[in-house]
């Protein structure tokens, strides 16, 4: 405890220095021939019937940032998990500066330099950045020790790594750039001399990851090695020095990032040539089905997440709503299909009007023809305790699928069940079986299911294909496809532009609640609609290809990682 | 941090709840041991006490048809992920509903009318006792748990101002109602198997119990089969699933607690009709509280909650056998041994699950892996 405070408090250069033995803040900050920071022997991990992670073997050198990219599923996430402590391996070895470790818990892995940066922030955003900082090790009973000392070893890792923050702000008004911020501050005041950062960029826009990955270069330069664990190929290549590709639960390669390209990743992650686009054919839009006019939302707290929203979506068209999570497309969702009442404007479904005044109800919506395949099937899509059998009629028990007057028809929902299971591959094919117990692919698959065959008139998609692996993804895709060419309106929200790229036939991209832009098919390039989503206007000179290693003119005014809210 | 993996059904269902019932008898085993007595001796004396003896097995049934009653109450609420711990107010409002029905009709009303008038009374009173609660905790947050709680004392406050007030039997001093007339009485079981020609020995269990069995038919269909209760489980299991399903959450709530409060006052049915024949004070006896333990162990289900209710009601019908055989095992000896089973089956019927889950998720992988 001693130590680990001593060497949190000067910094994390003296941390290599008291680990190595003389690293200097120059690259590389490693002696040579010392052991890798990290080494996981055959790592086994299974959950149920899955098998996570199969004799994973990884290294990681010290000072290095390595990288661990794979799909949605692929493991990646169960691996560093067993790092951290949180699982414990079934079989395998781990070694943390070449010793070989037991680890029971986070406080092991804690205690040996590793530190987490999760994917969901772990804050208390009622706290200041300083209460947040300390929590866990107050230093005694008595804070004002521990708060006089802590802010004191802020300032000085702030200072060293570019990490400047307000210790006083409290968390929840701080914009999501700086709260990953406030998260790795975190690790390193514990002596983090190793740190895992699990898909950090999902919630970034491009600029606050390019700021990102300046200050992870920064700690590696004092002889922190960090693992980063992402789906992104762009950001694989832009801040690794190593990169390790996981598939279906293994390791199938490791590479020089310098030695390799985002074609041949792409292809490791996924077993074959990637299709990037999924042929789907020329739409042929009909007539406007669903529009909003100047519609705003406010959440409970009434700060505004929807601000003069105005849309048209037609028949036979997919329409993308692209933008970093947390710009408004959640509450725009729920907004549409009637979970959450607007503060103003209307929406136009079908020939009926709805406003503040005359709201609308998921049921009467659901009645009128708009299917939801909502963003987090497993709190909302499904619910995890029931069958398949009963989860297949969730938003239409009440409708005559379902049974008869004030009774559930429970053999037909489940023959019926069985067939859409068929019909849609969820495997296994047993209505029987309960929601928790099936994977996230045919967890999906089993909310496209119930979704597109009540044959909608429009379909409103939230993350489709999120947690979804590879196989699941091509056929969600192609069955989005398939229920627009049959006339059905798509509204698509995610936050994989690809996805939407190559699916949309209009793209509209949020930013701050507001629709910022929109590009048709053909005419859309990832760099302009990345920069929309960012906030910032029309780029002067587009043609240079993902710049995520440079911060680009682009990235100034977002240069300190302010929100690109502030728009 | 590190989760255990769910414990199959069976295990949850059957392995679980007998396990924990063992480590209460043998902890009870324990007290009894520690004020002189023979554990062995005792539980022999408990079970023939709740079973054999003459009139035993009755008396067992009678306590468990309270039981039934409000653990389903308990069980329909804790469906929609509501902790209705008011079955002990919504009981005795319920039994002020049916005793205001007897006192006011007993005179005019056959008995085929009035019965089932005061027990749709009783139900009404019940679910209306628990309507302010659900309404507070719908459309103002207020949680159900505290709500309930402060009901159960004005329940109390509102039947001890009544009693000894305008219900008052006239001309006397303790708090209780005239007698019913007869047409107000539902019928012992001894007496209806003796019109059959079958003796059975006197006690106070009466067809009430068969309105128990009933309830546990009706709670079982309501849940699993219908469309109502389709919605209160999803609203129970998730919230935001049951938002984006388009279920009217308030009025889900609302209506499960009525229908709560409802099973609750159904359990006034056995006592003031069954049983004691006029209002009194105190009849609930705590049947309300221990309903919460009874649907615990039952796992929420009518047919887990029969049996939670058979346990239930033998030891109270045994527990009476032990104090008047020991000298040492005094009524507060008693409670103690209840207060353990419920402590294990009830409060900590979940502790076991993890270190038996990771038991028999290791028992069911060992031959699986081995040829590997």
């Amino acid at each position: 405890m001693e130590e680990r405070a001593r060497r949190a408090g000067t910094g994390a250069a003296e941390a290599a220095a008291d680990a190595g033995g003389g690293g200097e803040a120059s690259p590389p900050a490693v002696p040579p021939g010392s052991p890798p920071a990290v080494e996981l022997r055959r790592i086994n991990k299974r959950f149920g019937a899955v098998q996570a992670n199969r004799d994973i073997d990884l290294t990681v050198d010290r000072g290095s940032i390595t990288g661990i990219i794979g799909e949605n599923g692929a493991g990646k996430s169960t691996l560093v998990s067993i790092l951290y402590g949180f699982h414990t391996a079934d079989r395998g070895e781990i070694r943390i500066d070449g010793e070989p470790i037991r680890m029971t818990g986070s406080a092991d892995a804690i205690g040996h330099g590793i530190g987490m940066v999760h994917q969901h922030f772990m804050l208390v955003p009622t706290m200041t950045v300083l209460e947040n900082a300390m929590l866990g090790c107050e230093g005694g009973p008595l804070l004002a020790e521990g708060e006089r000392a802590t802010r004191e070893r802020m300032a000085g890792l702030s200072a060293a790594y570019g990490l400047e923050i307000d210790p006083d702000a409290l968390v929840g008004e701080l914009p999501v750039g700086l709260q990953q911020r406030v998260e790795i501050l975190k690790t390193l005041l514990r002596g983090a001399r190793i740190l895992i950062l699990d898909e950090p960029t999902g919630v970034l826009t491009p600029q606050e990851a390019d700021r990102l990955f300046e200050i992870l270069e920064i700690l590696k330069r004092d002889g922190v090695t960090i693992l980063l664990i992402t789906h992104k190929l762009r950001e694989i290549m832009a801040a690794t020095d190593t990169v390790y590709v996981m598939r279906r639960g293994e390791m199938v390669a490791r590479r020089r990032t310098r030695e390799t390209s985002r074609e041949e990743l792409a292809r490791l992650m996924v077993g074959r040539d990637v299709l990037f686009a999924v042929g789907a054919g020329p739409s042929e839009p009909g007539a406007p089905i669903l529009s909003v006019e100047s519609l705003s939302h406010a959440d409970e707290r009434g700060a505004p997440r929807l601000t003069d929203v105005r849309f048209e979506l037609r028949a036979g068209e997919i329409l993308g709503l692209a933008g970093v999570a947390g710009n408004g497309q959640s509450e725009l969702l729920d907004v549409l299909s009637g979970i959450a009442p607007p503060q103003s404007g209307r929406i136009d479904f079908a020939g009926r009007t709805f406003t503040p005044a005359s709201p609308a109800n998921p049921s009467l919506l659901r009645d009128m023809g708009l299917a939801h395949i909502p963003e987090d099937r497993q709190q909302r899509g499904l619910v995890l305790p029931f069958t398949a059998s009963e989860s297949s009629i969730l938003g239409y028990h009440g409708g005559p699928d379902a049974g008869e007057g004030i009774f559930l028809a429970l053999a037909a929902v489940r023959e019926r069940c069985g067939l859409l299971m068929e019909r849609y591959d969820v495997r296994p094919p047993d209505p029987g079986l309960r929601c928790g117990g099936f994977s996230g692919g045919n967890q999906q698959k089993m909310v496209v299911a119930r979704e597109l065959s009540a044959a909608p008139k429009a379909l409103l998609v939230g993350q489709p294909t999120r947690g979804v692996d590879i196989g699941a993804i091509e056929f969600i895709h192609s069955q989005i496809i398939e229920i627009r060419d049959a006339g059905c309106a798509i509204l698509l929200v995610s936050v994989e532009l690809d996805e939407i790229m190559s699916l949309s036939d209009r793209i509209l991209v949020m930013n701050a609640g507001r629709i910022v832009g929109e590009a048709a098919r053909g005419e859309a390039d990832a760099d302009r609609i990345g920069l929309m989503m960012a906030g910032v206007g029309e780029p002067s000179g587009a043609g240079e290809s993902s710049g995520a290693g440079e911060p680009s003119g682009a990235g100034e005014p977002c240069g300190a990682g302010e929100p690109a809210a502030a728009a | 941090m590190s989760s255990a993996p769910p414990l199959p059904r069976w295990a949850d269902v059957g392995l679980l709840p007998i396990i924990n019932l063992a480590i209460a008898l043998v902890v009870s085993g324990l007290v009894v041991l520690a004020v002189g007595e023979d554990p062995h001796r005792a539980i022999d004396v408990m079970i023939r006490g709740a079973f054999f003896y003459e009139g035993s097995l009755g008396y067992t049934l009678y306590y468990t048809t309270n039981f039934i009653f409000t653990g389903l109450a308990v069980s329909v609420a804790f469906h929609a992920l509501l902790f209705n711990i008011g079955g002990e107010g919504q009981a005795y409002i319920g039994g002020l509903g049916a005793g205001l029905v007897c006192l006011a009709l007993d005179a005019v009303l056959p008995g085929v009318v009035l019965i089932p008038l005061a027990i749709a009374a009783a139900a009404g009173f019940g679910a209306g006792w628990a309507l302010v609660p659900a309404w507070l905790q719908a459309y103002r947050g207020s949680h159900v748990v505290i709500t309930t709680i402060m009901f159960n004392f004005i329940a109390a406050g509102v039947m001890v101002s009544l009693l000894a007030g305008p219900l008052i039997k006239p001309g006397q001093s303790s708090p209780t109602s005239r007698r019913f007339s007869g047409s107000a009485e539902i019928p012992d079981v001894q007496e209806v198997l003796g019109l059959v020609g079958i003796e059975v020995a006197r006690s106070p269990l009466n067809l009430s119990f068969a309105l128990a069995v009933a309830a546990c038919v009706f709670v079982w269909l309501l849940i699993w089969h219908t469309r109502f209760g389709y919605a209160v489980r999803t609203l129970g299991h998730s919230p935001r699933a049951a938002a984006y399903a388009g279920i009217r959450i308030p009025r889900t709530i609302i209506a499960a607690m009525a229908i709560s409060g409802g099973l609750a006052g159904l359990m006034a049915v056995n006592e003031v009709l069954g049983v004691q024949h006029r209002l009194l004070l105190n009849f609930t006896a705590g049947y309300g509280f221990t309903g919460i333990a009874v649907s615990l162990m039952g796992r929420n289900h009518p047919i887990g909650i029969v049996l939670a209710s058979l346990l239930f009601g033998a030891l109270y019908q045994g527990g009476s056998e032990l104090d008047l055989e020991f000298q040492t095992i005094t009524r507060d000896m008693l409670l103690v041994i209840q207060g353990l089973i419920i402590l294990f089956s009830g409060a900590l019927a979940w502790m076991l699950n993890p270190p038996l889950a990771r038991l028999l998720a290791s028992l069911a992988h060992r031959p699986r892996e081995a040829p590997a």
